[in-house]
């Protein structure tokens, strides 16, 4: 039962971690229409740059700086490269951020070499915050759904409740209309951009001291997050949600199954499972969970 | 002019070794004979069907597996004579057999959800590779031995330069086969599709079928671009697959041009050149490389052959002294802030690889890393350069202009 | 675009850059002996590839100042392989082309494979332009057994040989009675957990094996979910082959999960593991190797110049040996040719800093005394006394639990060699 327990935590705070880096991707996507191939990138530019920030003054300063600074790399790419590559299509946008993913890794690389860097959670989040029929909980593991769940909640306020929020989900559906209105809608794509980008950000500054932070952390959950889009169905907040909690309690879960298949574990195949959700999802249902188009 | 095209192709091809010759110069070539099959057969995806993949690599290199398992079970007990010309077909076949599996699946959606689709299949298969050492020989892969059988007219297909010549007479036949195919009512129909899949499919064409078709057809390019690099290489391995490889070849098509059928051919080469050419004089070259592709993606969408068929035009109405000046000048200012870039580059990688020596040897100039001068001046010039490009470019649209208005006064 | 002209040129630039001053107070005259060595230089493994080449390189100007060999000053070239066995062999074409005879190369199982493929096709082919493969760290067993080869020597112990001497201390050490194993689903991983296996069953039949699990290579961000199954199965010890990125998350995950057993790692003290692991490991992070730094040799001194040089920490002691075996090859067989030195080198017994080993003239595997260290705190900051060095600044180093000797790691070969 305890173990049951601890595995439930384990999987919803690996998935609510996993909805904070694909939420970002859903909203631009979503608002914008750009699938950000670099957002896996801009996570682990938030952890890099928490790691730095933490190291002067402090981890608790770093939870706000680090996704700021992600957030403004953000605008500059949308700003400066982005807005060039619309003129050519969805595309050109999506390979520009393929090649940004390039760069945003070598830069890494160039600044804080090629091992893993020494980012550690702080003192006051360390060790365990209770325990579950005796087997001690982290702390650490609890602070990151606390700020998953704020984050959430947060943003669903900012875009229903808010002047801004209102004038974005305006733009989505009809941007001649609020242009025409006098809203600057280039300016408020930046901005969406920027958020997007702050919001893996804001993942990176808690998953990299969660787990690891080093120049292949990028690598290691982008393919995860766009099969929560597909799965979730692409553009849906909701959809995305739900899909990222599935795929985290999958993982949990088949990693504790010693069933075996023709002499194949299903733990061993733990890891490969989100895309073969995704394969099923795609014959059975080719929407997603939440999407509502089918193209 | 389309059959002078095809013979001076055929003619590169076979002179190639002649005119670079060595060891080393010959994988290469060999290599770009591969690459350029691959990058073909990924512009029927990108170029002819609107399909961005990020997933190519699972056809050609599956292809490869089955392929180098065709040819240990051949092995030295085979009596006859040497079957491996005809091997590049058994890749091709198996390539086209996981296009109709995996293309059920990808085509059923197009845009960005194929995109991200075909990156998920692709770590699905790398994965697999891993998982299952005894087909795949896990991360050692399987290596094998191309000469079996009798020589065929003496050729054992043991020395490099009589595999160039497979695989260059391989992509020759691919290279034709694929544009034949663009010129095929499928091909057409691709277009369309690409172009505008709500019109295509009022006229009564299922786009989804029209997808599926192009993959499996392209599936089938690849495996036979895979055969060969296994024949070449004597070795398979989870590589093959791996999402390295479907970028690599994404980089390649767009870099050359994925609006024009020749333009991938262009970019294998120049590809080949960074990976295999420039890697050797510079530890920056995925940067290099990586900028490269970027500046690509925002001012010459159409790539490298873009720019090449817009000389064209202008040549063949005898303007094209007329740019002269204006692409001297913006040549100048580009090599001012390439240098600039690159001086700035190896320094920053000099000084963050603290084992690195710091002396370096640029443009046969002897520098150090660590010396202010160093920075400001290529700092310097890549400020300089960019603000003469910025101005060049002016200069070279305003022309570019003003040339095609003289153009259009000539001909109306 | 002419590559060759532009690289030849641009080589020849490079290394007289290089080059002039490692030469300089060399004793060693005339025409280079040249070696080979293909490893990773760019990408994301280049730290790694870039740490051996400075173990060689200093290994090189140390033979040069003893008269290198046969009076031949040694020179080692980079090549870049992008961990990859295609571009490996790519180079191969290049180190072909330039006349090199001798390679080495240590990361990666994989790249080790192709190469020894490729060396024997080409020592086939071209007979009097033979290449020796010299090997310093890539571990699959099968390269000194069902694959040996004439041109292939290994300087490392292979997994085996280490598990061999992993679970030799294990079944001394009573309160192990619940195991866990735990590897990458590759090879290497399959490699460790079936020597694990069969060899706790013959020395330790009282030992539970408790859990057993493979998971995908470099897939997994959060093991928690392991953590917890290992507590639930109630283990107090665990044994993986995990490395990189595997490791260092496993054992994070272990700390914050409240595991408290040990871990019996091959890559514990791998260049980056201790940077990301940090104070997780004390006590319960233990490594196999055949040297660390706080083993007390004669080389101490030498060591530390070394790291001040090049500023990486010295790790790979086997480059040491096999370099002055080379050297010490070279001498009996008075040539440097490739086929005369491998003969010279097969069975060579020699002195190095930890004992005595042995080129085992079977199957061309070296047979040396390993070591099993836990991480501790340094001296300086603690711990014990005999604890003076630390890994890459971390302020944790490791201590001796026990040396093995050589034989005991020796175990058996089904190597049956052909020798030209």
């Amino acid at each position: 039962m305890e173990f049951f327990l601890v595995q439930l935590l384990n999987g919803i705070s690996y998935g609510l971690l996993l909805f904070m880096l694909s939420s970002g991707l859903t909203i631009v996507f979503s608002l914008m229409g750009v699938l950000n191939f670099a957002h896996a990138s801009f996570y682990m530019l938030g952890a890099y740059f928490a790691y730095q920030v933490s190291r002067t003054i402090g981890f608790w300063p770093a939870l706000v700086v680090a996704p700021l600074l992600v957030g403004l790399i953000g605008m500059a790419v949308e700003r400066f490269a982005l807005r060039r590559a619309h003129r050519y299509g969805h595309v050109a946008e999506l390979l520009f951020t393929f090649g940004l993913a390039y760069l945003i890794e070598e830069a890494v690389h160039l600044v804080w070499g090629r091992v893993a860097v020494d980012y550690k959670v702080p003192a006051e989040l360390e060790g365990p915050l209770f325990s579950i029929l005796g087997t001690p909980y982290p702390a650490y593991r609890a602070f990151m759904m606390f700020i998953a769940v704020g984050m959430l909640v947060s943003m669903w306020l900012a875009l229903t409740r808010t002047r801004i929020g209102l004038v974005i989900q305006a733009a989505l559906s009809h941007p001649e209309t609020v242009e025409a209105l006098g809203h600057n809608v280039p300016r408020v794509f930046m901005l969406v951009f920027g958020g997007g980008a702050a919001l893996a950000g804001l993942a990176g500054v808690i998953g990299g001291n969660a787990f690891v932070t080093d120049p292949g952390m990028a690598a290691a959950v982008g393919p995860i997050v766009f099969v929560i889009v597909v799965v979730g169905g692409m553009g849906s907040l909701a959809g995305a949600f739900y899909a990222s909690l599935l795929i985290g309690l999958i993982q949990t879960f088949a990693v504790s199954l010693d069933w075996g298949l023709f002499g194949y574990k299903i733990s061993q195949i733990a890891p490969v499972l989100p895309y073969l959700v995704m394969v099923a999802m795609l014959i059975v249902r080719p929407r997603g969970l939440m999407g509502t188009r089918d193209g | 002019m389309g059959k002078t095209i095809w013979i001076v192709t055929a003619l590169v091809m076979l002179a190639a070794p002649w005119a670079f010759p060595g060891g080393f110069a010959l994988t290469l070539l060999t290599q770009m004979g591969t690459l350029i099959i691959f990058a073909l057969s990924y512009n029927m995806l990108l170029g002819q069907g609107g399909m961005l993949s990020f997933g190519h690599a699972v056809y050609s290199g599956l292809g490869a597996y089955i392929t180098v398992h065709a040819l240990n079970a051949i092995g030295k007990s085979w009596g006859w004579v040497t079957p491996l010309p005809l091997l590049p077909l058994v890749g091709g076949f198996a390539g086209l057999a996981f296009g109709v599996i995996f293309g059920y699946v990808t085509t059923k959606k197009a845009g960005t959800t194929f995109a991200m689709i075909s990156l998920g299949i692709g770590e699905l298969v790398y994965a697999c590779v891993l998982m299952f050492p005894g087909f795949f020989g896990g991360e050692a892969g399987i290596s094998t031995n191309r000469t079996v059988g009798q020589p065929l007219f003496g050729i054992t297909f043991g020395p490099s330069i009589q595999v160039y010549y497979l695989v260059a007479a391989w992509c020759f036949a691919c290279m034709v086969a694929m544009y034949a195919l663009t010129q095929t009512p499928l091909g057409r129909m691709a277009n369309a599709v690409r172009d505008n899949p709500e019109r295509a499919e009022f006229v009564g064409y299922d786009t989804q079928k029209v997808r599926f078709l192009q993959l499996v057809l392209s599936a089938f390019f690849a495996g036979i671009s895979g055969a060969l690099s296994c024949i070449n290489f004597e070795i398979v391995s989870a590589e093959n697959v791996s999402a390295i490889r479907s970028g690599g070849v994404l980089l390649a098509a767009f870099i050359g041009g994925i609006p024009f059928f020749f333009g991938p051919v262009i970019g294998a080469i120049v590809f080949i050149f960074f990976v295999a050419a420039l890697s050797g004089f510079t530890k920056a070259w995925l940067l290099y490389l990586g900028l490269f592709f970027c500046i690509m993606v925002l001012y010459a969408p159409g790539g490298i052959a873009s720019l090449f068929l817009m000389q064209i035009g202008l040549a063949r109405a005898g303007r094209l002294r007329r740019m002269a000046l204006p692409y001297a000048l913006a040549a100048a200012a580009a090599l001012v802030a390439l240098a600039g870039l690159i001086g700035l580059v190896e320094s920053v990688y000099r000084l963050s690889d603290v084992t690195s020596d710091p002396q370096m040897v640029l443009f046969g100039l002897e520098l150090n890393a660590k010396d202010p001068a160093v920075w400001i001046g290529s700092g310097l010039l890549l400020a300089c350069g960019l603000l003469a490009i910025r101005f060049a470019s002016r200069t070279v649209v305003a022309r570019w202009d003003a040339v095609q208005q003289e153009l259009k006064g000539a001909s109306a | 675009m002419n590559i060759r002209v532009v690289g030849t040129a641009f080589l020849a630039a490079a290394s007289v850059a290089f080059a002039a001053p490692a030469l300089a107070q060399s004793k060693a005259k005339g025409n280079p002996v040249k070696i080979a060595y293909i490893d990773p230089l760019s990408g994301p493994f280049a730290n790694v590839g870039e740490a051996g080449l400075h173990h060689f390189r200093a290994m090189a100007d140390e033979i040069n100042s003893k008269g290198g060999l046969n009076g031949r000053p040694v020179e080692v070239v980079g090549f870049d392989n992008k961990v990859s066995p295609q571009e490996a062999l790519n180079q191969l074409k290049r180190v072909i082309d330039g006349g090199i005879q001798y390679i080495t190369q240590g990361n990666g199982s994989s790249v080790a494979g192709a190469l020894i493929e490729a060396v024997n096709r080409h020592n086939e082919r071209n007979p009097g332009k033979e290449i020796l493969y010299l090997n310093y760290a890539a571990v699959d067993p099968a390269f000194t057994n069902e694959k040996c080869s004439f041109w292939h020597f290994r300087f490392d112990a292979n997994s085996d040989m280490k598990m061999e001497s992993l679970t030799t201390w294990m079944a001394q050490n009573k309160s192990i009675k619940k195991v866990y194993l735990i590897n990458q689903d590759y090879s290497f991983g399959h490699a460790v957990k079936k020597a694990a296996r069969e060899m706790l069953a013959r020395k330790r039949p009282d030992i539970e094996i408790v859990g057993d699990d493979l998971h995908p290579l470099g897939k997994v961000t959060d093991f928690s979910p392991y953590v917890a199954k290992m507590k639930q199965a109630g283990a107090d010890t665990v044994i993986t082959g995990n490395w990189g990125q595997d490791m260092a998350l496993l054992i994070k995950a272990a700390k914050d999960g409240g595991f408290g057993g040990s871990f019996y790692t091959y890559y514990g003290g791998g260049l980056g593991a201790l940077s990301t692991i940090g104070e997780s490991g004390v006590g319960n992070l233990k490594q196999i190797t055949e040297w660390h730094e706080n083993v007390p040799t004669k080389i101490e001194k030498w060591t530390q110049d070394f790291e001040k040089k090049y500023k990486v920490d010295f790790y790979y002691l086997r480059v040491r040996t096999m370099m002055s075996m080379l050297a010490e090859a070279a001498k009996k067989a008075k040539s440097v040719e490739p086929k005369a030195v491998a003969y010279a080198l097969e069975g060579m017994r020699f002195q190095t800093e930890t004992g005595e080993v042995e080129m085992r003239k079977q199957d061309h595997q070296l047979i040396q005394p390993l070591y099993l260290s836990t991480v501790q705190r340094v001296a300086a900051k603690g711990g014990p006394k005999d604890v003076k060095y630390d890994v890459e600044n971390t302020g944790l180093g490791f201590r001796t639990d026990a040396k093995l000797d050589a034989f005991t790691s020796a175990g058996f070969t089904s190597c049956n060699m052909k020798r030209p």
